[in-house]
């Protein structure tokens, strides 16, 4: 049966709250409100204002009662309305909740989730849309998840739930309202997924694919697209950011040669870039080519819909424009543009193609 | 000798929207002589911590308490371990007064085995959960909605206690304290923010940092330098929190030493201020005359006292020495509860790397 990746956080939640009393919800327009994106709707109503808590508009304030109550032994669940307004707590998250434990040689744990929407959103602007993966994911005592799915969504959010680290859950708004089939499995209350493991979505030989959040499904696509024309595509949904699966990586770039990272965030000191670091540091002598990222493009998101198009990789993207400004545009990665090139390289390879950039940019699949 | 004995404060206490305790304060012999005792300590231990530091054997940051003490004891007197500390940098005293012991005193700042955060969180570090003290805050301010996240959690699981959290003047100014403030009056909170006022947040004095000083005592207005003062003060914010929610204590105290190690003190205030402190307000220097002119102890007695605690805190520094520096293997631990057999690497990364536990 399919479900939404709204309901599969919402049960979720509901779930663990309903299995542990020391589980509670707090943040902006979490109760009477029902969240600003409905994540947390019903739950009021369920287990009253003893157990879910609406904030004023002070993330510092709030995350930092959320980490005391964690170093007290609650498990707080901590909604930010969008991750972008994290940045008024990260304080909290990096100092406060992440390495408390080590300082105080395994003294003060801290069970805590902060979660909400991440990266990209439509139209909102610079503040309002940004990925914070590699943000958090650089910080060691932090677990970073990132779901894609409803499966995801269900089974990481009841394991950050009831795992004894602070935990970032990093969701994506335009995600929560897509449907995924679950299976019966999903669906039980005792359904966890392991943190620290990554996902093969699709089984491959020529080229491995690792993405998170939104850009899996886009993967996905690309993979069927390279099917059709003989190349098959392995597909990594990471799952998990912090600790980051670099085994699962490693193997498979080891059986395909071939690596393409993708990700919305901005592309330097990226989740593609310390994924192409490990390729490099443990797997160099199996590449075949060199690896290729797909990011955000490198500056502020732009709000005009033709410019917010060429920050985010699209997967229809159109180029009207040819080679006369190419030089603009060849920073911007897509996944058109990569689909092409991997044809092209593997055309090449099979000695067909002599030059892969005789055709520029001028492409849409 | 418990025999009931009352003093009168030496300032009254003043009060904002809300009722002053007495000025008249319970106490005995027996506590007299044990603030001494611990008051001397813990002044014995700043003195013999600045001699390591100058000495080189502690490493970093060193925030040191004298001046201060009187804010740690009458605190400890008026509340149980079941109500929860948590403080800034300076933590030392804080620490010993929660029942942490000088061998992982000097050992955490000399960053041996035997500290009390085993050697991995230094001076500023300082933790003891099963006394309910939460440390130990390197980041000005942020120990102050943390507190108050600790208060919910008591409020939250029912357990009736209440969560001290120490901030200085210098914070008292910060964004987030207002926030938890306000969020911990809405929720009714049972957390009392004390404002350790020692008059100047590092270099700068408080009339320079904040356009109206007052704003720190929304609540009780108390001599920080009176041991029995901040004793009737904690027991009465107490009492307070647990029936009406969150309150301020103002303490109006003073730091003998640099804001750290590395400020000589003197730059931005005068010798003869100190000097006159000293003389006119000292913590311990009270309570000994106290003991003196009720005859509750003779002037050798106490002289001992301090003789013997200057031989524990020296014990103490051999023993400390002793102690071995942390296992290499112990960079990797405690960075999670559960690190999922997960590899983590050393700054040499071909080297040196482990798998977490």
């Amino acid at each position: 049966a399919p479900m939404t990746v709204r309901d599969a956080l919402n049960s979720a939640l509901d779930e663990e709250m309903s299995a542990d009393p020391t589980v509670f919800v707090m943040g902006e327009e979490v109760g009477e409100y029902q969240g600003a994106y409905k994540i947390t709707k019903g739950l009021l109503e369920k287990y009253g204002p003893q157990r879910v808590f609406d904030t004023p508009i002070t993330e510092a304030g709030f995350a930092g009662i959320g980490v005391g109550a964690a170093y007290h032994s609650l498990r707080p669940v901590v909604e930010f309305m969008t991750f972008n307004f994290s940045m008024q707590a990260i304080d909290h998250i990096i100092n406060s909740a992440a390495k408390s434990n080590y300082m105080s040689a395994g003294q003060i744990s801290v069970p805590i989730v902060f979660r909400g929407p991440n990266g990209a959103a439509a139209g909102v602007g610079a503040q309002h849309s940004q990925c914070y993966a590699a943000w958090f994911g650089s910080c060691p005592g932090l677990k970073v998840l990132c779901p894609y799915s409803s499966e995801d969504a269900r089974g990481l959010l009841k394991a950050a739930i009831r795992d004894p680290d602070p935990v970032v859950f990093l969701e994506n708004e335009l995600l929560y309202g897509e449907s995924f089939p679950v299976s019966a499995e999903v669906l039980d209350s005792d359904f966890c997924l392991p943190i620290g493991k990554a996902k093969i979505e699709r089984e491959g030989k020529d080229v491995t694919i690792t993405a998170f959040s939104k850009m899996v499904g886009h993967a996905l696509k690309a993979a069927e697209i390279l099917a059709k024309e003989g190349i098959s595509a392995e597909v990594i949904n990471l799952r998990t950011i912090r600790p980051l699966d670099r085994a699962t990586i490693n193997a498979s770039v080891r059986k395909t040669n071939r690596l393409v990272t993708a990700e919305e965030g901005f592309p330097q000191n990226g989740v593609g870039a310390e994924i192409c670091a490990s390729v490099v540091e443990e797997s160099f002598e199996y590449l075949d080519a060199p690896v290729e990222r797909i990011a955000g493009a490198d500056v502020p998101m732009p709000y005009a819909t033709n410019l917010e198009r060429l920050a985010v990789p699209q997967f229809q993207f159109q180029i009207k424009h040819r080679k006369h400004d190419s030089g603009l545009f060849e920073s911007l990665l897509t996944w058109s543009t990569l689909l092409r090139r991997l044809r092209i390289l593997f055309v090449q390879q099979r000695g067909l193609v002599s030059d892969p950039f005789e055709c520029g940019f001028s492409v849409s699949p | 000798d418990s025999t009931p004995l009352t003093i009168e404060t030496s300032v009254p206490f003043t009060s904002h929207q809300c009722e002053a305790p007495s000025r008249t304060v319970d106490t005995s012999p027996k506590e007299l002589l044990s603030f001494f005792r611990d008051m001397a300590l813990m002044r014995r231990m700043e003195i013999a911590a600045d001699s390591l530091y100058k000495a080189k054997l502690v490493r970093g940051f060193c925030h040191l308490y004298d001046g201060q003490e009187a804010v740690a004891i009458g605190m400890e007197a008026a509340i149980t371990k079941k109500d929860a500390i948590i403080t800034a940098y300076r933590d030392h005293c804080t620490f010993l007064g929660r029942g942490g012991n000088l061998l992982q005193v000097f050992s955490e700042l000399m960053g041996r085995r035997d500290g009390c955060s085993r050697g991995k969180g230094g001076s500023m570090h300082f933790y003891k959960k099963d006394a309910n003290f939460y440390g130990g805050h390197g980041i000005v301010g942020a120990q102050v909605p943390l507190g108050c996240g600790l208060a919910f959690a008591q409020k939250y699981s029912k357990d009736e206690a209440v969560t001290f959290a120490l901030y200085g003047d210098g914070a008292a100014n910060q964004g987030q304290l207002f926030e938890a403030l306000n969020i911990s009056a809405l929720w009714d909170l049972p957390a009392i923010l004390v404002c350790e006022n020692n008059h100047y947040g590092m270099g700068t004095a408080e009339w320079r940092a904040a356009k109206s000083p007052s704003y720190y005592k929304r609540g009780d207005y108390v001599d920080g330098m009176d041991a029995l003062a901040v004793k009737q003060a904690c027991k009465f914010a107490k009492e307070h929190a647990l029936k009406n929610g969150p309150i301020i204590l103002e303490m109006d105290t003073y730091r003998y030493h640099g804001h750290s190690m590395s400020d000589p003190g003197s730059t931005y205030r005068t010798r003869d201020e100190i000097t006159g402190v000293r003389q006119e307000r000292d913590p311990i220097e009270r309570i000994r005359k106290l003991i003196l002119s009720h005859d509750l102890a003779t002037e050798k007695e106490l002289k001992d006292i301090e003789k013997e605690m200057r031989k524990r805190v020296d014990d103490a520094i051999a023993q400390a020495k002793e102690s071995p520096m942390p296992d290499p293997s112990e960079l990797f631990t405690n960075v999670y509860v559960k690190g999922y057999g997960v590899e983590s690497y050393g700054a040499d990364r071909k080297e040196f790397r482990a798998v977490l536990p």
